[in-house]
């Protein structure tokens, strides 16, 4: 339903209550952002404890006990924070931003339509998320804090207070995680049908943005796999509750249901979380090189098949957690199978950097960095699938540099790339270039500097979650390397203060921005910057592919999708 | 790289070393491949002031033969890993050889379990004892291990034999090893089991045949215990 | 404007069809995942046999009987609609509801009896199925029941009803959906 034609609405309809997507869009990146300073904040606990274990934390005396002893971390603490770092990081940083609102904000302009087809379920689910957010700070000031099985919280430790001593901070998360799960099912639903429904006229689906390609897949991947979880989810709060007997072995049940039912969705999840900054990159990429992104159906088909695929690999997170070993070859094969799809985007992204015409500005360095740093990523999946190299890894922060060279590329890389991107789109000013490219420079040393001496730390058997590792005179010799990482990450962090200025900074002291200041094709950059209620002032029409760049003959490089160009040379699309 | 590694002590351990090489060579090929390119592509193509980009769409077969020929390369090559993988994984965790010795392992908060046989060398006899997180085995014999759990999911991690199996509770999972050196090594677990997590360490101990057979006794004789 | 526009657009199918649609894609694989779990721990070995013994499967009979009644006037309740009938869309709704009701009432003295003979959610891992499954099944009963009810109250007022009549069609496809878990549920829990 749309609003009536109407006067200003007031601050509480406009600002909180607001049924326009570009206003939910802003709201979901203020709550990412917020959220990203408290996963952070925890990384810097979790990072410095490992680093110098037996240390005061500075900056942490205001933390009360049990948690903390005048500056030195709980061991439960510790438990506690890795655990709300991983959940908020996934289900409170990386969805909202990429999601929530990249997709939000861009979905409805990149079709030419002036909103979502449910504007007040759009409303819905961000205020959902927001409720979930707000259940899962809670649970770090009830008795017994925050839940501390780790963001996969693995039944008996999550099912049965004893083993933790936490009991309504595990049912909390539960309910907080429901609460997310119910957001994006809103939101998914929203999207399809918005993609589906309100196209503008002569926009078929394959004159669509990639963007729009990677959020509609984004969106049926996580509604087909989290439905599993949702039930599980469900039966650990039953266990924890009322007794029942899912997965506590001695009421009858068994530990790996829940294994099952958490991965068969985790692992079409972290593609949940990936696409979307992929098409963040897909987009940047051709504005600044000025040519077609390279085998735009290629892209597509492949990010279908991957799509397909991640319903199918998930037991490579269980390969030795006890499943019958005759499972573990079928599951490696299919979860390298997964790296051809991956390869071919990869491929084809460097394909799209060939005989460009390319310029630097901070949009394009946060993509070509994604680019650079998500190649670690996918190449070190390769010895995760391997269930017998996985033998000796799994559990070790072979894994963890793995996700985070997956992860945090395309949260941060192609989310930040996103948002320097579209910012002048969603708040009508430039941000400055200078913070720009520091941000970026310090993120990407301090990034690479972090997480690469992880490989190492997994290779010489480090755990995973381990609150002092010199207990161990086998991982002694690798305090060095905890150290240098601890040091990088306090760079990484220190790097983010450009943003934040750059950020706030421009909303204010920024530059107007024009239309389209970067001269790029697709429809959101042809309205104003903010564009205005109702989105375009004429409904426009589309006449071409997205990606026209640089035609043949063409008085200017590029083409909106809106222009049937007279003299093109286009080959039609 | 090698370096980084703990000592291998193991007879597979030396197997999933290698499919590890395996993989890292030929990632590490590709990886250098495509950083290349980007960076030359970077170099090759920065914009010059008369010099428009090259409008190609990367649509035609000619063109997209440059993405999905490497890409079938990518994929002949990952199934020559998963080959090598299978096999090792195979010897390690499927195809379990009869034990000269049979242990028994017990994870609890925060200790491991471990019940010896005794001088008669039977499991479920009168001689048998148990020691708390400490790990002894003869040196060059095949080691069994029956792995459960008292109460959470842990995980039994030995990093000189490369190897690591979780301990589920409801569950008896077999396992097994031949330790190839003598010397005094870690047992480690690798499952987020609690606040004391960190310290769940065992002593592994590989002794000489002889040497394994006189501590085995001395423990019977004393009575076994915790 | 929006919706209506959408409509207009023709050959389209409205905006609210689809999202019922997607999101009963979602609620396919919640109970699915589920049902998959109870199959498989059921079937692994275990004998449950004699704990599912005690269900009462004739009682559920009748219950899969008003279900499918119930899934039956809701069909006419939308060819009541497709025919501009808005008294006669009202009685199919409250028979609909009524129905429901029904379902829910004999769920809750099956669930009564089961507890008094001392089998609660707690006592085997069987029982821990049944009352999460049929208990998830009977919030979503429930919440379909609100759901028609607040139509029927629609229908009698007749105010602002050409607006709200579409959405009988979705509350059904919702309800269908419902019915179509009750009837994989049913012979898994209750026969086998």
């Amino acid at each position: 339903m749309s609003e009536p034609a109407h006067g200003e609405p007031g601050f509480w309809r406009r600002y909180v209550f607001s049924t326009d997507h570009k206003m939910i869009g802003r709201q979901y990146l203020f709550l990412g952002l917020v959220m990203a300073l408290v996963g952070a904040a925890s990384a810097y606990v979790i990072r410095w404890q490992l680093a110098w274990p037996e240390s005061q934390i500075p900056l942490t005396r205001w933390i009360p006990e049990p948690a903390m002893y005048d500056g030195h971390l709980d061991p439960s603490f510790y438990n506690q924070l890795v655990t709300m770092h991983g959940t908020i990081m996934v289900f409170f940083v990386a969805m909202p931003i990429l999601l929530g609102a990249l997709g939000n904000f861009l979905l409805p302009l990149m079709i030419g339509a002036d909103d979502m087809a449910l504007p007040r379920l759009n409303m819905m689910s961000f205020w959902t998320i927001f409720t979930a957010a707000v259940v899962l700070t809670s649970s770090f000031f009830v008795h017994g804090g925050p839940a501390a099985a780790g963001w996969t919280a693995y039944p008996p430790l999550s099912d049965d207070p004893s083993y933790t001593g936490v009991d309504w901070g595990q049912n909390l998360w539960l309910l907080a995680l429901a609460l997310e799960f119910a957001s994006f099912l809103m939101g998914g639903i929203n999207f399809l049908t918005t993609a589906i429904n309100m196209r503008a006229p002569g926009l078929g689906f394959f004159r669509l943005p990639l963007m729009v390609w990677m959020q509609l897949t984004a969106a049926v991947l996580f509604m087909l796999s989290v439905g599993p979880l949702i039930a599980g989810a469900v039966m650990l709060l039953l266990d924890r509750t009322i007794g029942t007997a899912f997965f506590l072995p001695q009421r009858g049940g068994d530990p790996l249901l829940w294994q099952h039912l958490f991965w068969f969705f985790g692992h079409p999840e972290v593609y949940v979380v990936l696409l979307p900054g992929v098409g963040a990159v897909l987009e940047v990429l051709p504005v600044f090189t000025r040519k077609p992104v390279f085998g735009y159906r290629t892209i597509v088909y492949s990010t279908i098949v991957s799509g397909l695929l991640s319903f199918i690999v998930w037991a490579h997170h269980m390969f030795v957690a006890g499943i019958d070993p005759r499972l573990a070859t079928p599951f490696s094969i299919t979860t390298i199978l997964i790296s051809v799809p991956f390869a071919i985007i990869v491929f084809a992204m460097i394909a799209s950097l060939w005989g460009g015409s390319i310029t630097f500005p901070t949009p394009m360095l946060f993509a070509l960095g994604f680019l650079v740093t998500f190649l670690v990523g996918g190449v070190t999946g390769i010895f995760n699938g391997s269930a017998a190299v996985d033998i000796f890894i799994h559990g070790t922060y072979f894994v963890v540099a793995h996700f985070h060279y997956t992860l945090f590329p395309t949260v941060f890389f192609g989310g930040f790339a996103g948002i320097y991107f579209w910012y002048p789109k969603i708040f009508g000013r430039m941000m400055n270039e200078a913070l720009g490219k520091l941000h970026f420079w310090l993120t990407f040393i301090g990034f690479n500097a972090t997480f690469i001496p992880m490989f190492l730390l997994g290779m010489g058997g480090h755990m995973r979650r381990i609150y002092n590792p010199l207990q161990y005179d086998f991982l002694k010799p690798l305090a060095p390397v905890n150290q240098f990482a601890t040091l990088a990450m306090i760079l990484l962090l220190l790097g983010q203060i450009p943003f934040v200025l750059n950020f706030f900074g421009s909303l204010r002291y920024g530059a107007k921005a024009a239309d389209n200041p970067w001269g790029a094709n697709t429809l959101e950059w042809q309205t104003s910057s903010p564009p205005p209620h109702g989105n375009f002032a004429t409904p426009p029409a589309v006449h071409r592919g997205p990606y026209d760049y640089s035609l043949p003959g063409a008085a200017k490089d590029f083409a909106p999708q809106h222009r049937a160009l007279p003299a093109a040379a286009a080959r039609g699309a | 790289m090698h370096g980084w590694f703990p000592q291998n002590i193991s007879t597979y351990g030396a197997d999933v070393d290698r499919v590890f090489y395996l993989i890292y060579y030929i990632v590490g090929f590709w990886f250098v491949l495509t950083q290349v390119a980007i960076v030359a592509f970077l170099v090759r193509y920065r914009r010059r002031a008369s010099v428009p980009a090259v409008h190609v769409r990367g649509d035609r077969w000619r063109e997209l033969a440059w993405v999905l020929v490497p890409a079938a390369v990518v994929l002949v090559l990952d199934l020559g890993i998963d080959a090598a993988g299978a096999r090792v994984w195979d010897t390690v965790k499927a195809n379990l050889p009869a034990g000269d010795v049979h242990l028994e392992v017990t994870a609890k908060q925060f200790e491991w379990l471990v019940t010896y046989p005794g001088p008669d060398g039977k499991l479920g006899t009168a001689d048998d004892f148990t020691v708390n997180s400490q790990l002894h085995v003869p040196q060059g014999k095949n080691v069994r291990v029956t792995l459960r759990s008292q109460d959470v999911v842990h995980s039994f991690f030995l990093p000189n034999v490369r190897l690591k199996q979780d301990a589920v509770p409801g569950r008896s999972i077999d396992l097994w090893f031949n330790a190839t050196k003598t010397g005094t090594y870690e047992l480690a677990c690798a499952e987020l089991c609690g606040f004391g997590h960190y310290t769940m360490r065992g002593v592994f101990v590989v002794d000489t045949p002889e040497a394994y057979a006189a501590w085995v006794a001395q423990h019977a004789a004393a009575g076994g215990g915790a | 404007m929006t919706t209506a526009a959408t409509v207009a657009a023709g050959g389209r199918i409205p905006s609210g069809k689809l999202a019922i649609w997607w999101f009963l894609a979602s609620e396919i694989m919640t109970f699915g995942g589920l049902l998959a779990a109870f199959v498989l721990c059921r079937f692994a070995g275990g004998g449950w046999e004699d704990q599912a013994a005690h269900v009462n499967a004739r009682i559920a009979a009748v219950n899969t009987l008003v279900l499918l009644t119930s899934s039956l006037s809701m069909v006419q309740a939308h060819r009541a609609v497709e025919e501009g009938s808005r008294g006669r869309a009202a009685t199919f709704l409250l028979i609909t509801v009524l129905l429901g009701l029904t379902f829910l009432g004999v769920k809750g003295f099956e669930y009564s009896r089961e507890i008094e003979h001392g089998f609660t959610p707690s006592t085997a891992p069987f029982w821990s199925f049944y009352y999460g499954l049929t208990g998830l099944h009977a919030l979503h009963v429930l919440a379909g029941v609100l759901a028609n009810a607040a139509l029927w109250i629609a229908a009698l007022r007749g105010r602002g009803w050409a607006r709200v009549a579409p959405r009988v069609e979705y509350a059904g496809l919702y309800w269908h959906f419902v019915d179509v878990v009750w009837i994989f549920l049913f012979p898994l829990v209750y026969l086998s």
